[in-house]
């Protein structure tokens, strides 16, 4: 009698500790999925606050309109290349003077100096990182990937134009570019 | 109530358990008893703390002089990463499971923990985790040289091969961590003696719960982070690579998220140790019991929202760096709260000061030490300044090693009597106790000057106008790794024998471990006490 007793308690704790254990790993494969949900959501936030300094990577439309005359916006260009792409890379001019809502064209010049082919990736940036959000690009060579032969040179454009919207205290706009060798990493 | 428990025990021992020891190596291997466990937890702990004890002794004979003398700069770096990994993952945390099944079982009256196997497996993981970390130092590559906190890209483009070893050693401590914490959680909610309700449980037991909680939400994000790291750096996903569309940002961000609630992992069961002690030793009741339940609770929720505070030199918008400042300073409200409480519990305490009682002591002072440092660094324009210092260095120093250890060997010194039967050597334990009090001292206070004067941390070599300070930091590192030698040599003389322990050699002590024998029977509380 006191032995089944002790049984039935026995299955009964058994019961009640497996509903625990069942209910921690749920939190324990959720927390796992929510490290790995981080990932977009930090690009959504970002994405709203500008918190990255990442600017669009699909080509904006431009229509033709209002162009804030009383603005003097400063773009400023800065280029570096990453450890291992043998590339000269470089801004053609150093910085333009923009109106608000007026189109820019700009060149930057790239130049493979090695003997192998190699396929390049430019990564924008811009600082103030929330200014990233009212720097529109048109084109931009940064939107594709650039393969280069050996010894090849290219010029590349970059058509752009700052929103009407920039806050006010945002006189100056650095934009970077950091070239990244992707030779590897795509298919054919 | 003390000899019924006893005597409840003596005459269940024949008829209820067929597991009787096995012995030799079997018997610490297949062993699913709570106190062989937190015994192998502990051994594993104290051996992983003279380990990476060597490591910094070897960084601190380089940083003796300024100049490269004894090591090349990668290796040096290889010593800090796995020096720090060591730490956190080897020896804090395995120490404080150790306490958790030594302890908690004969805490809230259960006979084991609730789930002994997954109990055995999640210590038996262990050796190999650090054997794959440890045995790293030995392959091609070398061992982990980017940072116990692996930032990315360091740990993954510019890694030196070992980004593998040290994911899988990762992912098998937090794996081990998890089951550990699950174990924990299980047995608190469902092993309770009868009329032992949740506001009854000794802050021990409070504290161990809410840091199984922590582990258990926070380990899996560190498995994510690593397998990204993984995957980044082997099968070409650009989670952290900017070439490909990722942020090396976000990966500080997705560390720190568990990497802050993993620092409160590593102080909350410290609280629950000292504010075991400290009443005892004081012969009063612990000073405002559910306002130290709730300053815990608070501690752990707030260490979920304040991850960035790590991160304010990254380029935050101010709104960002406000938020994170105020949230961070905001922790100093609960710990204040602890901190005053413990000074309370001792106030007008006949106090005694064995050496338990003398690491709590100190544990409070230069734990509080600590957490005023880790105020200043919360302060987003200064920290421009500390950041990455040896501010930062003595800053973590002081809550891990005089926080955190410091509770650990007085948690130590406090149960050995129940552990082993015999009384420690007090004479010996009070000479370990102030070795280690000076020579912690002049090993991380220096740290403080070294940091504001603009030293930088993770660095071989420094310029000259350190070198006197660095010289007695380095001397001050050496007493207290050599000061640790006695502390074993007091374990070793206790276990082999010594003055009889009672079954409750402290005057002061109140729980339920002091109504069982001394060494505690393999079997306690196979029938439930009773709880009035």
């Amino acid at each position: 009698m006191k032995q089944d007793m002790e049984k039935e308690t026995e299955q009964n704790v058994q019961q009640k500790n497996s509903k625990v254990i069942k209910k921690l790993m749920l939190i324990v494969f959720g927390m796992f999925g929510f490290g790995f949900a981080l990932v977009p959501l930090y690009d959504v936030f970002c994405d709203i606050t500008g918190l990255n300094g990442k600017t669009n990577d699909v080509a904006a439309v431009y229509s033709a309109g209002d162009i804030d005359t009383s603005r003097t916006i400063t773009v400023q260009f800065i280029t570096r290349t990453a450890k291992g792409i043998p590339w000269q890379f470089n801004p053609v001019i150093n910085e333009v003077k923009v109106h608000p809502g007026e189109m820019k064209f700009v060149k930057f010049y790239a130049k493979n100096e090695s003997d192998r082919d190699i396929v390049g990736q430019a990564v924008p940036s811009v600082s103030p990182g929330l200014a990233a959000a009212y720097f529109q690009k048109i084109e931009c060579f940064c939107f594709t990937q650039q393969p280069l032969q050996a010894n090849e040179e290219i010029e590349m454009g970059l058509q752009f134009y700052v929103d009407l919207e920039l806050p006010e205290e945002i006189t100056t706009l650095t934009l970077s570019y950091t070239l990244y060798d992707i030779t590897g990493k795509v298919d054919s | 109530m003390t000899t019924d428990v006893l005597n409840d025990h003596d005459s269940h021992e024949g008829e209820h358990h067929d597991d009787h020891k096995m012995t030799g190596i079997k018997r610490w291997l297949y062993t699913t008893n709570h106190k062989d466990i937190g015994s192998m937890y502990l051994w594993f702990s104290f051996i992983m703390f003279l380990i990476g004890g060597a490591l910094a002794m070897v960084i601190r004979a380089e940083l003796f002089q300024p100049g490269l003398q004894i090591v090349e700069p990668d290796f040096f770096n290889q010593l800090t990463t796995v020096h720090g990994l060591i730490m956190v993952f080897g020896a804090i945390m395995p120490a404080f499971v150790g306490f958790a099944n030594w302890m908690l079982p004969m805490m809230i009256g259960a006979p084991d923990m609730a789930l002994p196997r997954l109990n055995n497996w999640s210590f038996w993981i262990l050796p190999f985790a650090f054997a794959i970390l440890i045995g790293s130092f030995f392959m091609e590559s070398g061992a982990p040289n980017f940072g116990w906190t692996f930032y990315a890209p360091l740990s993954t483009t510019y890694s030196n091969g070992s980004t593998a070893f040290f994911v899988f050693a990762v992912h098998i401590m937090g794996i081990s961590s998890i089951m550990g914490a699950i174990n924990i959680v299980v047995t608190i909610m469902n092993m309770r003696a009868p009329g032992m309700t949740y506001m009854k449980m000794p802050l021990f037991v409070w504290t161990f719960f809410i840091t199984a909680y922590l582990l258990i939400a926070v380990m899996p994000i560190l498995a994510g982070v690593v397998t990204m790291l993984l995957t980044d750096t082997y099968f070409g996903t650009s989670f952290f690579d900017a070439a490909g569309g990722g942020d090396p940002v976000l990966f500080q961000h997705i560390f720190w998220f568990f990497g802050h609630p993993e620092v409160y992992i590593m102080i909350l069961p410290a609280f629950g140790i000292v504010s075991t002690i400290i009443p005892a030793f004081s012969r009063k009741k612990l000073f405002g019991y559910s306002s130290m339940v709730y300053a815990t609770a608070s501690i752990a929720f707030l260490s979920f929202i304040v991850w960035a505070h790590h991160m304010f030199t990254t380029g935050m918008p101010l709104f960002g760096e406000l938020f994170f400042m105020y949230c961070t300073m905001l922790i100093a409200v609960p710990t204040g709260v602890k901190v005053f409480n413990w000074m309370a519990t001792m106030w007008r305490g006949s106090m005694t000061f064995e050496t338990p009682m003398l690491f709590s002591i100190a544990f409070v002072i230069l734990f509080t030490i600590g957490g005023f440092s880790g105020l200043m660094l919360a302060l987003t324009p200064v920290d421009f300044q500390y950041h990455d210092t040896y501010f930062v260095v003595a800053h973590f120093h002081y809550v891990l090693v005089t926080g955190s250890l410091f509770s650990i060997f007085a948690g130590a010194y406090y149960w050995l009597p129940k552990w082993t039967g015999y009384m420690y050597n007090e004479t010996l334990g009070k000479v370990h106790f102030w070795c280690s009090l000076i020579s912690v001292n002049l090993l991380f206070f220096p740290m403080h000057f070294l940091g504001l004067a603009g030293m930088p941390r993770r660095i071989p070599d420094y310029a000259l106008q350190f070198a006197d300070f660095n010289k007695w930091v380095s001397i001050g590192g050496f007493a207290f790794g050599l000061s640790q030698l006695i502390f074993l040599v007091v374990v070793i003389k206790c276990i082999r024998g010594g003055e009889k322990a009672p079954a409750k050699p402290w005057e002061g002590a109140e729980g339920l471990e002091w109504t069982v024998a001394s060494p505690a029977p393999y079997h306690t509380f196979t029938t439930p006490p009773k709880i009035d």
